[in-house]
């Protein structure tokens, strides 16, 4: 992968798969859960989210899956600004995302090949083309013998990899992965995070929400930590903060 | 344990489960509202058919009463009534009833013990009119005061009217009863359909979170909801149908009453139910759900 390098003086460089323009979130009327985000998030890139519980990751990933709107400012996504789209624009923008969501939404009452086969589905793929790929993405991910299998029947690293393999079967420009080893040993959580880089290798965007301290100090990415709502630190190599830029 | 997964023979699963536990009580409620329906509609052509009998029999015919004026008889005058009348296009044909049909007509009045013959009872000329062109009491009325004849002519006019009204209300009644009971339908299938999407909430999000359109998902709920609808429609219609034969067989062609007379072929009215009821609830569904899913 090779990276563009950053230029300060075009912060909107064309190569930002998203980007936040003094971004703030509330839910309903309540107290602002996400203020004054700046920071940009280039194709190909692999960041980590991090921060205490209730900081706010969740909401982060919200925003960029278009699942919430910002209640100030802007949220670009492909270059385009969110809020400018007409609703009809949204569906489109969101087959080109991943999410592995924190409470993973898996449908119980679908096989697990069914569920990875989603999202082919809804982009309107016809089943012979794409089956043999969903059969070898679940062998993949190490579910080869559990694709008939409903997930209330799959264990917790099952399940967590079958909600990644649906997350990334359509292959998605960018993949958002809430809490991706919340439930799993360490050496599950391992084997998902070399998932992700093997897929950050093959060209996807990556933003990984995590608590897993441990995983971020091996995993060596940049970071972005949340705190009450605000970025604190930014890790390494970490995203450009845009307030500085401008 | 089950065969090996063959990829090949894999089909995509409905998105929505195939059944629900809530399904049985649905279908109940709209197969009732729809057998109460095709009661209705049942009813309404029973009537409507008893009502054009009635209405037809008192068109064909007409009744004259005449009295005898100056030194005619009774009976001279009724006859030459009869004969006049028959002469008048649209008249098929005209009787003068003996004089015995007259006194029976005035009997329950005056008792037997009354002499009739003293009295100047007055006779009638029973008229049975063309059916194509029937004449009118005006005609009649015309052609008889032109021969001298003191006549009131009874063309029943005034019975067909009151049946025509009664068929109408009965009609409009009828169509307002169907309307309501579609509107009740309608309203339990929103219902359902709200209660459906907060079940498959998980379905909803995740299509939704995929990059499906409000369309593409509320169709999945239309498309259950209309199913469920017609299975409704055809147990509620079908229920319809057989009391409407089991009235017919025990009551024949009149019906259980001469006011319901039932034809094998009014049963056929019930055939549309199921369509009708799948159009309603695939509407009320649709709306919902685009409603609800809109506000994600
Ligand atoms: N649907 C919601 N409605 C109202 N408030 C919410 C909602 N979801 C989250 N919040 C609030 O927003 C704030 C940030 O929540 P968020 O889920 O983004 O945190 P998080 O960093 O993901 O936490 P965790 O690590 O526990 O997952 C919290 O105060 C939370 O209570
Ligand atoms: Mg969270």
């Amino acid at each position: 992968m090779s990276r563009k390098p950053n230029n300060a003086a075009a912060p909107e460089a064309a190569d930002d798969i998203v980007r936040f323009d003094a971004v703030s979130m509330r839910y309903g009327r309540g107290p602002e859960v996400l203020s004054d985000l700046n920071f940009a998030l280039p194709r190909g890139s692999f960041h980590f989210v991090t921060g205490p519980s209730g900081a706010g990751k969740s909401s982060l990933l919200k925003l960029i899956y278009l699942a919430a709107k910002p209640s100030a400012g802007a949220v670009h996504l492909f270059g385009e600004d969110t809020q400018r789209l007409h609703p009809s624009q949204l569906p489109k923008l969101r087959q080109r995302i991943g999410v592995v969501f924190q409470d993973l939404i898996l449908l119980d009452h679908l096989s697990a090949f069914d569920n990875a086969a989603l999202p082919l589905r809804i982009a309107g793929h016809k089943p012979s083309e794409y089956r043999n790929d969903v059969a070898e993405l679940l062998a993949w991910v190490g579910l080869g013998k559990r694709m008939q299998a409903q997930p209330p029947t799959l264990a917790g690293g099952e399940k967590q990899r079958l909600a990644i393999a649906r997350a990334v079967v359509n292959r998605p420009e960018i993949l958002l992965a809430d809490e991706p080893t919340g439930n799993v040993d360490q050496e599950m959580a391992l084997r998902i995070f070399r998932l992700f880089v093997e897929l950050n290798r093959l060209g996807t965007t990556i933003v990984i929400a995590t608590h897993d301290q441990d995983l971020v100090a091996r995993a060596n990415k940049p970071v972005l930590n949340l705190e009450h709502g605000r970025i604190t630190a930014l890790g390494p190599q970490g995203p450009r903060p845009r307030a500085d830029d401008e | 344990m089950s065969e090996p997964f063959d990829v090949a023979r894999w089909r995509p699963a409905p998105f929505l489960p195939e059944r629900d536990a809530r399904d049985p009580a649905l279908i109940f409620v709209v197969a009732v509202l729809c057998f109460l329906a095709c009661l209705t509609a049942l009813g309404v052509i029973a009537a409507d058919r008893a009502a054009g009998g009635w209405a037809n029999q008192l068109t064909g015919e007409a009744t004259v009463i005449v009295r005898a004026r100056g030194g005619e008889t009774p009976d001279a005058a009724a006859a030459r009534a009869a004969e006049v009348l028959a002469g008048v296009q649209g008249v098929a044909e005209a009787r003068a009833l003996e004089r015995e049909k007259a006194y029976e007509l005035v009997r329950p009045w005056l008792g037997d013990s009354a002499d009739l013959e003293d009295l100047p009872v007055p006779r009638l000329v029973a008229v049975t009119l063309e059916r194509e062109q029937p004449a009118t009491a005006d005609q009649l009325n015309a052609a008889l005061s032109a021969q001298g004849l003191d006549t009131v002519v009874d063309d029943h006019s005034i019975w067909i009217k009151d049946i025509r009204r009664a068929a109408g209300v009965v009609r409009w009644t009828g169509s307002g009863v169907f309307l309501l009971i579609a509107l009740a339908a309608a309203a339990v299938v929103a219902f359902a359909t709200r209660a459906g999407l907060a079940a498959r909430k998980d379905v909803v999000e995740v299509l939704h979170l995929t990059g499906a359109e409000d369309g593409y998902i509320a169709a999945l709920f239309q498309l259950r909801f209309a199913r469920i609808a017609a299975v409704s429609g055809a147990l509620g219609a079908a229920a319809a149908a057989a009391l409407g034969a089991t009235l017919r067989l025990i009551g024949g062609g009149e019906g259980i009453t001469p006011a319901l007379p039932i034809a094998w072929l009014d049963l056929l009215a019930v055939l549309p139910c199921p369509l009708i009821a799948a159009a309603v609830a695939a509407v009320a569904a649709r709306l919902t759900a685009t409603a609800l899913i809109r506000t994600l």
